[in-house]
Protein backbone atom coordinates (compact mmCIF):
# COMPACT_ATOMS: atom_id res chain seq x y z
CA UNK A 1 0.00 0.00 0.00
CA UNK A 2 2.93 2.32 0.81
CA UNK A 3 4.16 2.04 -2.74
CA UNK A 4 0.78 2.89 -4.25
CA UNK A 5 0.55 5.93 -1.95
CA UNK A 6 4.06 6.97 -3.02
CA UNK A 7 3.21 6.66 -6.70
CA UNK A 8 -0.09 8.49 -6.26
CA UNK A 9 1.48 11.33 -4.23
CA UNK A 10 4.25 11.62 -6.83
CA UNK A 11 1.67 11.97 -9.59
CA UNK A 12 -0.32 14.64 -7.69
CA UNK A 13 2.91 16.50 -6.89
CA UNK A 14 4.02 16.30 -10.53
CA UNK A 15 0.67 17.60 -11.80
CA UNK A 16 0.93 20.42 -9.25
CA UNK A 17 4.32 21.38 -10.69
CA UNK A 18 2.80 21.52 -14.18
CA UNK A 19 -0.37 23.45 -13.21
CA UNK A 20 1.67 25.99 -11.22
CA UNK A 21 4.26 26.16 -14.06
CA UNK A 22 7.07 25.53 -11.58
CA UNK A 23 8.23 22.95 -14.10
CA UNK A 24 9.14 25.83 -16.41
CA UNK A 25 12.62 27.25 -15.62
CA UNK A 26 11.72 30.58 -17.30
CA UNK A 27 8.84 30.98 -14.80
CA UNK A 28 11.14 30.24 -11.85
CA UNK A 29 13.77 32.69 -13.09
CA UNK A 30 11.01 35.28 -13.47
CA UNK A 31 10.21 34.81 -9.79
CA UNK A 32 13.86 35.19 -8.80
CA UNK A 33 14.19 38.28 -10.99
CA UNK A 34 12.95 40.44 -8.13
CA UNK A 35 14.83 43.61 -9.02
CA UNK A 36 13.87 43.78 -12.68
CA UNK A 37 10.71 42.34 -14.25
CA UNK A 38 9.27 40.31 -11.38
CA UNK A 39 6.75 37.47 -11.69
CA UNK A 40 5.43 36.90 -8.14
CA UNK A 41 3.45 33.75 -9.12
CA UNK A 42 5.68 31.22 -7.37
CA UNK A 43 5.05 32.83 -4.01
CA UNK A 44 1.45 31.72 -4.53
CA UNK A 45 2.60 28.14 -5.16
CA UNK A 46 4.19 28.14 -1.75
CA UNK A 47 1.19 29.76 -0.09
CA UNK A 48 -1.13 27.24 -1.76
CA UNK A 49 0.99 24.31 -0.62
CA UNK A 50 1.42 25.56 2.94
CA UNK A 51 -2.25 26.30 3.58
CA UNK A 52 -3.00 22.64 2.90
CA UNK A 53 0.05 20.89 4.36
CA UNK A 54 0.46 22.95 7.57
CA UNK A 55 -2.96 22.38 9.20
CA UNK A 56 -3.11 18.74 8.11
CA UNK A 57 0.39 18.05 9.46
CA UNK A 58 -0.48 19.49 12.87
CA UNK A 59 -3.85 17.73 12.92
CA UNK A 60 -2.28 14.30 12.39
CA UNK A 61 1.20 14.56 13.95
CA UNK A 62 0.02 13.42 17.40
CA UNK A 63 -1.86 10.36 16.15
CA UNK A 64 -0.39 6.98 17.13
CA UNK A 65 0.67 6.07 13.64
CA UNK A 66 0.05 6.82 9.97
CA UNK A 67 -2.68 4.86 8.18
CA UNK A 68 -0.40 2.54 6.21
CA UNK A 69 2.79 2.45 8.25
CA UNK A 70 3.90 1.42 11.73
CA UNK A 71 5.17 4.83 12.80
CA UNK A 72 5.72 8.43 11.81
CA UNK A 73 9.24 9.30 10.73
CA UNK A 74 10.05 13.01 10.87
CA UNK A 75 13.41 14.79 10.91
CA UNK A 76 14.58 15.54 14.44
CA UNK A 77 17.56 17.61 13.31
CA UNK A 78 17.31 21.09 14.85
CA UNK A 79 20.88 22.18 14.32
CA UNK A 80 21.53 25.43 12.48
CA UNK A 81 25.03 24.63 11.29
CA UNK A 82 27.51 25.42 8.53
CA UNK A 83 26.25 22.53 6.41
CA UNK A 84 22.73 23.96 6.40
CA UNK A 85 23.85 27.45 5.39
CA UNK A 86 26.57 26.48 2.89
CA UNK A 87 24.32 23.86 1.31
CA UNK A 88 21.48 26.36 0.97
CA UNK A 89 23.84 28.92 -0.59
CA UNK A 90 25.04 26.35 -3.16
CA UNK A 91 21.48 25.28 -3.86
CA UNK A 92 20.28 28.88 -4.28
CA UNK A 93 23.12 29.59 -6.71
CA UNK A 94 22.34 26.52 -8.84
CA UNK A 95 18.62 27.31 -8.73
CA UNK A 96 19.29 30.86 -9.92
CA UNK A 97 21.63 29.69 -12.71
CA UNK A 98 19.34 27.12 -14.33
CA UNK A 99 15.87 27.80 -12.89
CA UNK A 100 15.37 24.20 -11.81
CA UNK A 101 15.11 22.67 -8.35
CA UNK A 102 15.01 18.88 -7.72
CA UNK A 103 11.21 18.30 -8.05
CA UNK A 104 10.65 20.13 -11.34
CA UNK A 105 13.95 18.78 -12.69
CA UNK A 106 12.85 15.18 -12.17
CA UNK A 107 9.29 15.84 -13.40
CA UNK A 108 10.62 17.44 -16.56
CA UNK A 109 12.22 14.11 -17.56
CA UNK A 110 8.68 13.41 -18.86
CA UNK A 111 9.12 16.15 -21.46
CA UNK A 112 12.19 14.39 -22.95
CA UNK A 113 14.03 17.69 -22.98
CA UNK A 114 17.80 17.25 -23.47
CA UNK A 115 18.68 20.27 -21.34
CA UNK A 116 16.73 19.08 -18.31
CA UNK A 117 18.20 15.59 -18.79
CA UNK A 118 21.72 17.03 -18.55
CA UNK A 119 20.69 19.00 -15.46
CA UNK A 120 19.26 15.90 -13.74
CA UNK A 121 22.37 13.78 -14.40
CA UNK A 122 24.58 16.55 -13.08
CA UNK A 123 22.31 16.91 -10.03
CA UNK A 124 22.66 13.21 -9.18
CA UNK A 125 26.44 13.54 -9.49
CA UNK A 126 26.18 16.47 -7.08
CA UNK A 127 24.20 14.31 -4.61
CA UNK A 128 26.88 11.66 -4.80
CA UNK A 129 29.79 14.06 -4.32
CA UNK A 130 28.09 15.58 -1.25
CA UNK A 131 27.44 12.10 0.12
CA UNK A 132 31.04 10.98 -0.41
CA UNK A 133 32.66 14.12 0.97
CA UNK A 134 30.50 14.56 4.07
CA UNK B 1 10.59 46.55 -10.11
CA UNK B 2 7.87 45.80 -12.68
CA UNK B 3 5.42 42.97 -12.25
CA UNK B 4 4.97 40.75 -15.32
CA UNK B 5 3.45 37.38 -16.32
CA UNK B 6 1.64 37.14 -12.99
CA UNK B 7 -0.58 34.01 -12.85
CA UNK B 8 -1.83 33.78 -9.25
CA UNK B 9 -4.76 31.40 -9.87
CA UNK B 10 -2.84 28.61 -11.59
CA UNK B 11 0.06 29.11 -9.18
CA UNK B 12 -2.26 28.77 -6.18
CA UNK B 13 -4.06 25.76 -7.69
CA UNK B 14 -0.79 23.97 -8.42
CA UNK B 15 0.37 24.83 -4.91
CA UNK B 16 -2.78 23.32 -3.38
CA UNK B 17 -2.08 20.06 -5.25
CA UNK B 18 1.52 20.02 -4.01
CA UNK B 19 0.33 20.67 -0.44
CA UNK B 20 -2.25 17.89 -0.78
CA UNK B 21 0.46 15.50 -1.93
CA UNK B 22 2.66 16.40 1.07
CA UNK B 23 -0.25 16.06 3.53
CA UNK B 24 -1.46 12.72 2.13
CA UNK B 25 2.04 11.25 2.13
CA UNK B 26 2.38 12.20 5.78
CA UNK B 27 -1.05 10.97 6.88
CA UNK B 28 -0.81 7.69 4.97
CA UNK B 29 2.91 6.79 4.86
CA UNK B 30 4.12 8.81 7.85
CA UNK B 31 6.94 10.71 6.16
CA UNK B 32 7.35 14.27 4.94
CA UNK B 33 8.06 14.71 1.24
CA UNK B 34 11.37 16.20 0.23
CA UNK B 35 12.30 15.57 -3.38
CA UNK B 36 16.07 16.07 -3.01
CA UNK B 37 16.12 13.70 -0.04
CA UNK B 38 14.03 11.05 -1.76
CA UNK B 39 16.06 11.28 -4.98
CA UNK B 40 19.49 11.27 -3.31
CA UNK B 41 18.50 8.53 -0.85
CA UNK B 42 17.21 6.45 -3.72
CA UNK B 43 20.74 6.65 -5.12
CA UNK B 44 22.58 6.17 -1.85
CA UNK B 45 20.51 4.38 0.79
CA UNK B 46 18.61 1.07 0.92
CA UNK B 47 16.11 2.49 3.37
CA UNK B 48 12.71 3.13 1.73
CA UNK B 49 14.36 2.73 -1.65
CA UNK B 50 11.34 1.25 -3.45
CA UNK B 51 8.96 3.76 -1.88
CA UNK B 52 11.23 6.62 -2.97
CA UNK B 53 11.47 5.17 -6.47
CA UNK B 54 7.68 4.96 -6.77
CA UNK B 55 7.37 8.60 -5.74
CA UNK B 56 9.97 9.67 -8.32
CA UNK B 57 8.22 7.63 -11.02
CA UNK B 58 4.97 9.38 -10.04
CA UNK B 59 6.69 12.75 -10.42
CA UNK B 60 7.65 11.82 -13.97
CA UNK B 61 4.19 10.39 -14.78
CA UNK B 62 2.42 13.54 -13.51
CA UNK B 63 3.12 15.73 -16.57
CA UNK B 64 2.20 12.90 -18.97
CA UNK B 65 -1.10 12.27 -17.17
CA UNK B 66 -1.82 16.01 -17.25
CA UNK B 67 -1.20 16.14 -21.00
CA UNK B 68 -3.22 12.96 -21.59
CA UNK B 69 -6.35 14.21 -19.80
CA UNK B 70 -6.23 17.88 -20.69
CA UNK B 71 -4.75 17.49 -24.15
CA UNK B 72 -2.48 20.41 -23.40
CA UNK B 73 1.18 20.32 -24.39
CA UNK B 74 3.55 21.49 -21.66
CA UNK B 75 5.83 24.26 -22.87
CA UNK B 76 9.02 25.04 -21.01
CA UNK B 77 11.88 27.44 -21.71
CA UNK B 78 15.23 26.22 -20.46
CA UNK B 79 18.81 27.28 -21.08
CA UNK B 80 20.88 25.26 -23.55
CA UNK B 81 24.18 26.39 -22.09
CA UNK B 82 26.11 23.31 -20.95
CA UNK B 83 27.93 25.48 -18.41
CA UNK B 84 24.69 26.60 -16.74
CA UNK B 85 23.04 23.16 -16.88
CA UNK B 86 25.99 21.14 -15.59
CA UNK B 87 27.09 23.81 -13.11
CA UNK B 88 23.54 24.49 -11.94
CA UNK B 89 22.70 20.79 -11.62
CA UNK B 90 25.85 20.01 -9.64
CA UNK B 91 25.30 22.97 -7.29
CA UNK B 92 21.66 21.99 -6.73
CA UNK B 93 22.56 18.34 -6.09
CA UNK B 94 25.52 19.07 -3.84
CA UNK B 95 23.79 21.90 -1.97
CA UNK B 96 20.49 20.15 -1.27
CA UNK B 97 22.23 16.98 -0.06
CA UNK B 98 24.51 19.03 2.20
CA UNK B 99 21.64 21.06 3.70
CA UNK B 100 19.27 18.05 3.71
CA UNK B 101 16.49 19.72 1.75
CA UNK B 102 15.28 21.70 -1.22
CA UNK B 103 12.26 23.80 -2.12
CA UNK B 104 9.94 20.95 -1.11
CA UNK B 105 11.79 19.47 1.88
CA UNK B 106 12.68 22.75 3.57
CA UNK B 107 10.35 25.18 1.78
CA UNK B 108 7.10 23.22 2.18
CA UNK B 109 7.50 20.21 4.48
CA UNK B 110 9.88 21.94 6.91
CA UNK B 111 7.95 25.19 7.11
CA UNK B 112 4.71 23.18 7.63
CA UNK B 113 6.36 21.73 10.74
CA UNK B 114 7.48 25.23 11.82
CA UNK B 115 11.11 24.00 11.71
CA UNK B 116 13.44 26.94 12.31
CA UNK B 117 16.18 25.09 10.40
CA UNK B 118 13.99 24.91 7.32
CA UNK B 119 12.85 28.52 7.60
CA UNK B 120 16.50 29.64 7.67
CA UNK B 121 17.39 27.35 4.74
CA UNK B 122 14.46 28.65 2.68
CA UNK B 123 15.30 32.30 3.30
CA UNK B 124 18.96 31.57 2.43
CA UNK B 125 18.35 29.79 -0.89
CA UNK B 126 15.71 32.36 -1.90
CA UNK B 127 18.07 35.28 -1.26
CA UNK B 128 20.99 33.57 -3.01
CA UNK B 129 18.73 32.63 -5.95
CA UNK B 130 17.60 36.24 -6.32
CA UNK B 131 21.20 37.51 -6.08
CA UNK B 132 22.35 34.93 -8.65
CA UNK B 133 19.73 36.11 -11.16
CA UNK B 134 20.64 39.74 -10.40
CA UNK B 135 24.33 39.03 -11.08
CA UNK B 136 23.70 36.96 -14.25
CA UNK B 137 21.55 39.82 -15.57
CA UNK B 138 24.42 42.25 -15.11
CA UNK B 139 27.06 39.96 -16.67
Amino acid sequence: MNKIVSLFCGIIFGIGLVVSEMINPAKVLGFLNLFDAWDPSLAFVMIGALIVSTPLFHLFKNKDKPLFNSNFSISTNKEIDKKLIIGSVFFGAGWGLAGLCPGPAISSIALLNVSSGIFVISMFIGFYIAYKTN
Amino acid sequence: MNIINFTPITALTGGLLIGLSVALFFILNGRMIGVSGMASNFLISKENRIENLFFLVGLILGPSIYTFFLGQEIQITISNSLFLLIGGGALVGFGTRLSSGCTSGHGISGISRFSLRSIIATITFMIVGILTVLITNIL
